[in-house]
């Protein structure tokens, strides 16, 4: 199968929907809430009453304009919308007002991570917007379809790459990074399973050298990034099976279905609508500035693959621990945040990758609903730097302790459970004498030469203080004892 | 005895007491019952008119402020939704359909106290020019039933040519009001893209449509456009200009020498009737020795005027009533189909009329791949020449004048046969709907035949008043 599959080059481009997170449409006031009841959110403009007109949700515009300048795109700045004239249920003008011939951003790229470790920019053919549709719900009723129009209306990006991605690995690289880039610059919640971020993957292969694209297949709904690499894999896979058996490909929308990780034919290319696209005669034209756009781009936060760059080159982290950091926006912030109060950049982000991050795992929350602030972070990181608790300690105590205590500091809580270390010899002596005592044979190798029966003993010191002796005072006193 | 010959008359004696709003109101409703068989309403609103009525007769009488168009009695064309009433575009397809909101200008209307006593018949979804594609029957032209009144608007025409009402609203895509107007002897005004908000106004073609006002004098109609014209949240393409009071623009206007367009080969077309032809030579004499500028123009974009108007509109109708498709609201096939296609097909024949149909048929061609370029695309490309053309005209010139209609109110049955003569006839009025400007027909003429016919003035965009004023100079007969 393999010496098959190099014969063959795959090539994709994917077509990601998201929604934007606007309050309410993109022609109208009527809310985009997920989860309402259904036709609740339906003004006689969302429902096409005769007579009603749309018009322009400046927020969706701006939103656009934001996932524009993030993908590196042209900003476009005479803009109008079209209509795209079909016939369904759900589509209750008619028509979908989409931006046919004039998307608002052109070109650009989203930079992905490849299977070498590197990276590579994905080409953007464009980013324009358009209305989604309201929701067909067929399972209801064996005889009727009931459709739901709050959905209808609701402001939506496409995000079109270029056929530009060669593998189902890449495929699921780029809608990661898309989903990254949309929650991070907050224009789409990117959540697929409620449909908020949607993907439909166009998939050719061509042999290897061939310069003319192939017969391409287009898989529609993709709901889940891993659904967009199953599904593409298994449709490579098709085709090459088809190419290799001498069958000829036909143009095709596709269906995955999860459950079995296979497409299934849907309709055929030649039976293709004539949408009759016209400019949308009820929207003026409407043109952006310059100052607009560059307010737009000034409210843009730093953007993650800018920030780990930062967080490498100018703190000097590691790749590993500066992507860790930049994996979502809240947890930049909070790293940020965290070095107002502390300098010790390595050991923020080791806090917050580790028992941070173990933390909120383990009690199931996000970031945001975090009890511990960034001073007080940095306040257990101070008092670890400084000697005063060890690592161990900090984590598994006070980190638990003060985490649901906003008004304490680290330093209270030390000492009020008795967690500081010990450093004073008077006290430690005692019990590096009673270590010592509790493993005589242990003390006889380490005199005959294994010297690196040291760490034993400094750790069963640690265990009679319960933690709280200082390891390195720990360490001279017992060569002291121990080499006399 | 109630008698009406102007709103500010009227206005003068709802103030002294000699009549009131009520009074006003059961006057009309009489005269719609008395001239039913005209058939120019589809709906009268009895109660809530007189409700209406009986509450603003109550606000004079507390002494409160009263609004511009107070005691107004307005009927409106059956294509303007109005909140808890029934609205169908003169069509079978919106069998049920009651309105859930006002279109804006009846906001307007009910906000500055006018009256709205009915809904008008009309061409189905305003396609039409004799009145003869209403699902509900033609409407008769009240001077002569054999006769059509026009169309689109015909309903609302009549309304006022009858005296069924004071003023009346329509919709003017392609002289759907300037139309009618000229064959019922009023005023029918269409003002520029976009002055009235469009909002609640059923779309034929939305970026040719436009609603208009009818009514017996120009200072009644200057009044209306005045209150219901101006920006709206709710139409992204209306006009964000001010508003001058047009009402006393009328007013205490000096005399002035206007410069005055006409097209030559509008004049010498062989569509137009000879007598229409000379009255407007022989008008244009006459102000020439009044001492206005009066000047041909030459114009060769004048036979392409009429297959680029339809076009363009049929393109923009065949998608505005896409929305008509039998499952939200309105006239559903009931229980033959056999799937989804089937149903949309069903209802969609049964529930528009031939007309409606023919130009859905047209607009879905013009749209299609294939056709696009040689017809939608050129067709666009005249109308921005047209455009650039009347920019240069305004630059030298206050107004274009010409006829209204190439002939006067035919009868019924005469050219319903032969759509593209129906089509033709709107050579003159659908220049200033594919440019955007306003334009008006005043009654100034008649006809051997017994009927009267308008002038046609049109102005630069945004430039109504000029529109007025000269019209109103040229019906008072006083020197202009």
């Amino acid at each position: 199968m393999n010496m098959t599959a190099d014969k063959y080059e795959v090539v994709i481009g994917l077509e990601v929907h998201a929604q934007l997170a606007t309050a309410s449409k993109l022609f109208c006031g009527d809310s985009i809430a997920f989860g309402a009841a259904p036709n609740t959110h339906v003004s006689p403009v969302t429902l096409g009453h005769p007579g009603t007109l749309p018009k322009t949700n400046k927020k969706a515009v701006e939103y656009a304009i934001k996932m524009g300048i993030a993908c590196n795109c042209e900003i476009e700045r005479y803009n109008y919308f079209a209509r795209k004239n079909y016939f369904y249920p759900d589509l209750p003008k008619g028509y979908q007002v989409s931006q046919h011939t004039t998307p608002i951003c052109k070109g650009g790229y989203i930079t992905i991570k490849t299977e070498n470790g590197g990276t590579r920019n994905v080409q953007l053919n464009r980013i324009h917007m358009e209305e989604d549709a309201g929701k067909s719900i067929h399972t209801m009723d064996d005889e009727y379809t009931y459709v739901d129009y709050n959905r209808a209306g609701t402001p939506l990006i496409e995000i079109v790459t270029e056929p530009d991605l060669h593998s189902a690995e890449e495929a699921y690289q780029y809608v990661t990074e898309v989903r990254r880039l949309v929650q991070w610059i907050g224009v789409c919640d990117g959540n697929m399973e409620e449909g908020s971020l949607r993907c439909d993957a166009n998939v050719s292969i061509r042999l290897k050298g061939e310069t003319e694209l192939g017969t391409k297949v287009e898989v529609k709904n993709l709901n889940s990034i891993r659904n967009v690499k199953h599904a593409i894999q298994y449709e490579v896979e098709r085709m090459i099976q088809m190419a290799e058996a001498g069958e000829r490909i036909i143009q095709q929308t596709r269906s995955f279905d999860a459950d079995t990780d296979t497409t299934f034919s849907i309709r055929d290319k030649e039976e293709a609508n004539d949408y009759r696209y016209f400019a949308e005669p009820d929207l003026a034209p409407f043109i952006l500035s310059d100052t607009f756009i560059e307010s737009v781009q000034k409210s843009l936060p730093a953007l993650p693959q800018a920030l780990q760059h930062k967080y490498q080159n100018a703190l000097g982290l590691s790749e590993y621990d500066a992507a860790q950091l930049c994996m979502d926006k809240a947890t930049t912030e909070y790293f940020d945040g965290t070095l107002a109060f502390t300098k010790n950049y390595k050991a923020v982000a080791n806090w917050i990758n580790g028992p941070v991050k173990s933390y909120l795992n383990e009690h199931k929350i996000l970031l945001e609903q975090f009890g511990l602030s960034a001073q007080q972070l940095a306040g257990i990181i101070e008092l670890v730097e400084g000697g005063k608790v060890n690592f161990s300690v900090a984590s598994t105590k006070i980190l638990p302790v003060l985490a649901a205590e906003s008004n304490s500091n680290a330093a209270d809580i030390a000492s009020r459970l008795n967690l500081l270390q010990v450093s004073d010899t008077n006290e430690l002596e005692a019990w590096v004498e009673q270590a010592l005592e509790n493993m005589p044979d242990k003390v006889k190798e380490y005199q005959k030469g294994k010297k690196g029966l040291i760490g034993l003993f400094v750790g069963e010191v640690k265990k009679l203080s319960k933690g709280k002796a200082d390891p390195k005072v720990v360490t001279t006193l017992l060569e002291q004892k121990l080499n006399k | 005895m109630f008698s009406f010959h102007s709103i500010k008359d009227y206005q003068s004696t709802l103030l002294n007491g000699q009549t009131t709003c009520v009074e006003a109101v059961s006057y009309y409703l009489q005269q719609i019952e008395a001239q039913k068989h005209l058939n120019a309403f589809l709906e009268v609103f009895t109660e809530d008119a007189l409700a209406q009525a009986a509450r603003l007769d109550a606000l004079q009488l507390s002494g409160k402020p009263l609004g511009k168009l107070h005691g107004v009695v307005v009927s409106i064309k059956d294509v303007i939704c109005y909140k808890g009433h029934t609205v169908s575009a003169g069509s079978k397809i919106l069998e049920g359909f009651t309105s859930v909101y006002n279109a804006t200008a009846v906001e307007k209307l009910l906000a500055a106290g006018a009256i709205i006593i009915g809904r008008n018949n009309c061409d189905e979804f305003a396609m039409g020019s004799s009145n003869e594609n209403s699902a509900f029957g033609p409407v008769l032209n009240a001077l002569d039933n054999e006769r059509v009144p026009g169309g689109s608007s015909g309903g609302s025409a009549v309304a006022v040519q009858a005296g069924l009402c004071m003023i009346s609203l329509g919709s003017d895509t392609g002289g759907s009001v300037r139309q009618p107007a000229d064959f019922c002897g009023i005023i029918g005004l269409k003002p520029g893209y976009g002055r009235i908000s469009r909002y609640g106004l059923i779309a034929y073609a939305s970026s040719f449509d436009q609603i208009g006002i009818f009514g017996t004098q120009v200072s009644d109609v200057a009044l209306a456009l005045e209150v219901i014209a101006g920006a709206d949240d709710f139409d992204s393409t209306v006009s964000h200009q001010p508003i001058p009071a047009f009402s006393e623009s009328l007013q205490n206007t000096s005399p002035k020498k206007y410069r005055i367009a006409y097209f030559k080969e509008a004049l010498e077309h062989p569509s137009l009737d000879t007598e229409i032809a000379n009255a407007i030579k022989t008008l244009i004499t006459q102000l020439q020795s009044e001492g206005h500028t009066v000047e041909p123009v030459a114009f060769d974009l004048l036979d392409y005027i009429v297959p680029a108007y339809y076009i363009l509109t049929t393109a923009e109708a065949s998608s505005n009533l896409s929305r008509f498709d039998g499952i939200k609201y309105g006239y559903a096939a009931k229980d033959d189909f056999a799937n989804l296609t089937d149903f949309y097909k069903k209802s969609r024949s049964a529930g528009f009329g031939k007309e409606v149909k023919r130009r859905i048929m047209l607009g879905t061609f013009v749209l299609s791949a294939g056709y696009y370029d040689a017809y939608f695309t050129k067709a666009q490309q005249v109308r921005r020449m047209l455009q650039e053309t009347t920019k240069q005209v305004f630059g030298n010139y206050d107004v274009i004048i010409a006829p209204t209609v190439p002939s006067p109110a035919f009868k019924f049955g005469e050219k319903s046969n032969d759509p593209i003569e129906m089509f033709l006839a709107d050579i003159y009025t659908v220049f200033a709907n594919l440019v955007g400007i306003p334009g008006i027909s005043i009654p100034l003429f008649k006809h051997s035949s017994g009927v009267p016919f308008g002038l046609q003035v049109m102005a630069a965009q945004d430039n109504e008043v000029t529109l007025l004023q000269l019209s109103d100079s040229l019906l008072q007969n006083k020197p202009l």
